[in-house]
């Protein structure tokens, strides 16, 4: 028998809890999850976070990353983590939100938490759809993409066009650091996480709201295997969600 | 209790902004609106010059929401409104009391239905009492009637939130809110320095479990379990009651008032005790829990109840069903718009106690 050993080079970031996720197959929840808890622990921040959830299918992420969590109302999740920030201002705090969540019913939560240059950091899982209500239409649903409530799909004469989250709040003066990254393939992801750790850098630097948007699979509702979504992410929504940094004041020495 | 000498002759608003002061409230988050103004604008440098903060929030909504916020981080924060913006405040308030947060609202309040008027009324009553929000849950509710009530109580709320995780309520108007009286001011001698530190979220140490502060209950049987919890704690309110008994004693009719109400009610009781007239005044201080067991007593002592409110009669049914076994309990409404003066109540008073 050979003497050689299997070394571990990939291993799970203790701050995420060793359980199954109730995420379905090809969800990408887990991965903006995991990248979290990734950052979490290399930035030395576990002991200090504290996470607001929001509503839909993420709601459930206190279950799996072992921090101290509240949870927000539909939407409100910025207002929420700007009361704990404000309350404790040596912590760090960040909220988890989907784009049913933050661009419809919380849209005046997020601009105005973002245009007060708050301290926080807001992670913004875009999948184009409501998930966890079963697929209803989003604000960031894209043209012709159908969708229980916009059955022929969504037409722009109808109901308008899909928002862009990332370019709209990078023009609001208390913005940091704001960036679209995706979730489709491995060097995405990535890219992803090096956005993350600026936003997140934003904060423990004290220079102001740090804003990623990660484009993300819901199989479920697309209809579609977990290959063919990580597709369609690359062939359709990148086009119209293109990736990138949209603002970097990390650099500039802050926001306001 | 240290009382500080001087006399300060300020605005039930400012009593209230000032109390909060002194019971070392470290965040305010408000949104304009008639008749408050008062208090978002006093602490908007107060609270920052006592070390703390201040949001004008983008709409109630997002307010109450950041004193979801606060009160989760275990830190005394407050919001104040008035009846509109109280109703956006109460999806925060149904959360809070669902995921036990502690935070004092304060909802000095306007005429209504809908935009309604910027006078004094007491509309808000079922609104307070009734939890407000969606779902099965009690505010703490109290109601001052004077200015030094104003400030006494801020202090007193912020005490019942955090010893019973939950939001409270002062129920104001736009009398208390704009009227000047001197006050004693007086500061708490036994502020608990880190209010929420067995519970809230303050980063997880190792040498502990993480804290989740949540309303959501899906396992089988998990939701029962948290409103039964909450049931527990809404009837050890009942040993909290309080209101103020005048001249009931030998009193053939109690008038039943609250809040500014309340107190010119006992202008006008006093004036006809002094014609003579067996009436007394019974002015509840808690509005839930609301103090049904004298009012009991006094039914059962054979006397009789007239209800004088600033709406068309909410807290009326309130004690009604205090009473409801032994008597019943007539109606004076004052309608909004107007601030009663004491003669006013005299004839329906006497109407009342002549039986007519
Ligand atoms: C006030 C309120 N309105 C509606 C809902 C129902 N609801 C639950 S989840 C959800 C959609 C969430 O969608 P999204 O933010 O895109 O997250 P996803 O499930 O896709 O991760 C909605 C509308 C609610 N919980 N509260
Ligand atoms: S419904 Fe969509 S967003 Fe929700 S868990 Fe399933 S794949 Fe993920």
């Amino acid at each position: 028998m050979s003497e050689m050993q299997e070394k571990l080079v990939f291993d799970r970031p203790e701050v995420v809890i060793d359980r199954p996720t109730h995420y379905c197959p090809g969800c990408h929840h887990g991965v903006a999850h995991r990248l979290v808890g990734e950052l979490l622990e290399e930035m030395e921040l576990v002991d200090r976070t504290l996470l607001v959830t929001s509503i839909g299918c993420s709601v459930f992420l206190y279950n799996y990353l072992n921090v101290d969590a509240v949870e927000a109302p539909h939407g409100r999740a910025p207002a929420v983590a700007t009361g704990v920030k404000r309350a404790r201002p040596d912590n760090f705090v960040f909220a988890y939100q989907g784009d049913g969540d933050l661009a419809s019913i919380g849209m005046a939560e997020i601009m105005h938490a973002a245009n007060r240059g708050e301290r926080i950091a807001v992670v913004f899982v875009n999948n184009t759809v409501y998930g966890m209500t079963g697929g209803q239409m989003a604000p960031t649903t894209l043209i012709g993409q159908k969708t229980t409530t916009c059955p022929a799909g969504r037409c722009r004469e109808h109901e308008g066009m899909p928002i862009k989250m990332t370019e709209i709040l990078s023009t609001l003066g208390g913005v940091a650091f704001a960036a679209r990254g995706s979730l489709n393939s491995v060097k995405n992801i990535r890219k992803a996480k090096k956005y993350l750790r600026k936003a997140f850098e934003c904060q423990t630097k004290g220079l102001g709201f740090g804003f990623v948007e990660l484009l993300s699979a819901c199989p479920t509702n697309w209809k579609m295997t977990p290959v063919a979504a990580n597709e369609r992410i690359e062939k359709e929504m990148i086009p119209y969600f293109p990736l990138g940094v949209y603002k970097d004041a990390t650099e500039e020495g802050g926001a306001c | 209790m240290t009382k500080q000498p001087e006399r300060i002759f300020i605005k039930g608003n400012e009593a209230i902004a000032r109390g909060a002061l002194a019971a070392q409230c470290k965040c305010f988050f408000g949104y304009p609106i008639t008749p408050q103004n008062d208090i978002p604008e006093f602490l908007s440098k107060a609270m920052i010059d006592a070390g703390g903060d201040f949001v004008q929030a983008e709409s109630e909504v997002a307010a109450a929401n950041m004193v979801l916020g606060a009160g989760a981080a275990g830190i005394r924060a407050m919001t104040s409104s008035s009846s509109p913006g109280i109703s956006l405040k109460q999806e925060a308030i149904s959360y809070m009391a669902g995921s036990e947060i502690p935070a004092v609202v304060v909802n000095m309040t306007r005429g209504g239905p809908g935009l309604g008027d910027i006078g004094p009324a007491q509309g808000d009553y079922y609104q307070s009492t009734r939890g407000g929000g969606h779902g099965d849950y009690r505010l703490f509710v109290l109601a001052p009637g004077t200015v030094q009530e104003g400030y006494d109580m801020t202090i007193q709320a912020f005490d019942i939130a955090f010893r019973y995780r939950t939001p409270v309520m002062i129920l104001g108007d736009a009398i208390l809110g704009q009227m000047k009286e001197p006050i004693v001011p007086w500061t708490p001698e036994n502020v608990d320095p880190e209010p929420g530190a067995a519970w809230c979220m303050n980063g997880k140490t190792p040498d502990r479990e993480k804290r989740l502060i949540k309303s959501l209950f899906l396992e089988e049987g998990a939701l029962a379990g948290q409103n039964k919890k909450l049931m527990a704690k809404y009837k050890a309110w009942q040993d909290l009651v309080e209101y103020e008994a005048f001249e009931t004693e030998d009193a053939d009719l109690i008038v039943c008032a609250f809040g500014s109400i309340g107190r010119i009610a006992k202008s006008t009781v006093r004036s006809l005790r002094a014609a003579g007239h067996k009436v007394g005044l019974f002015r509840p201080k808690t509005l839930f829990p609301f103090p049904s067991a004298p009012l009991l007593e006094m039914a059962k002592q054979g006397k009789r109840f007239l209800t004088i409110e600033h709406n068309l009669g909410q807290m009326v049914d309130d004690v009604r069903l205090a009473i409801r076994t032994v008597a019943d309990s007539d109606f004076f409404p004052v309608l909004p718009g107007n601030l009663p003066t004491p003669d006013e109540f005299e004839e329906p008073i006497l109407n009342c106690l002549e039986g007519k």
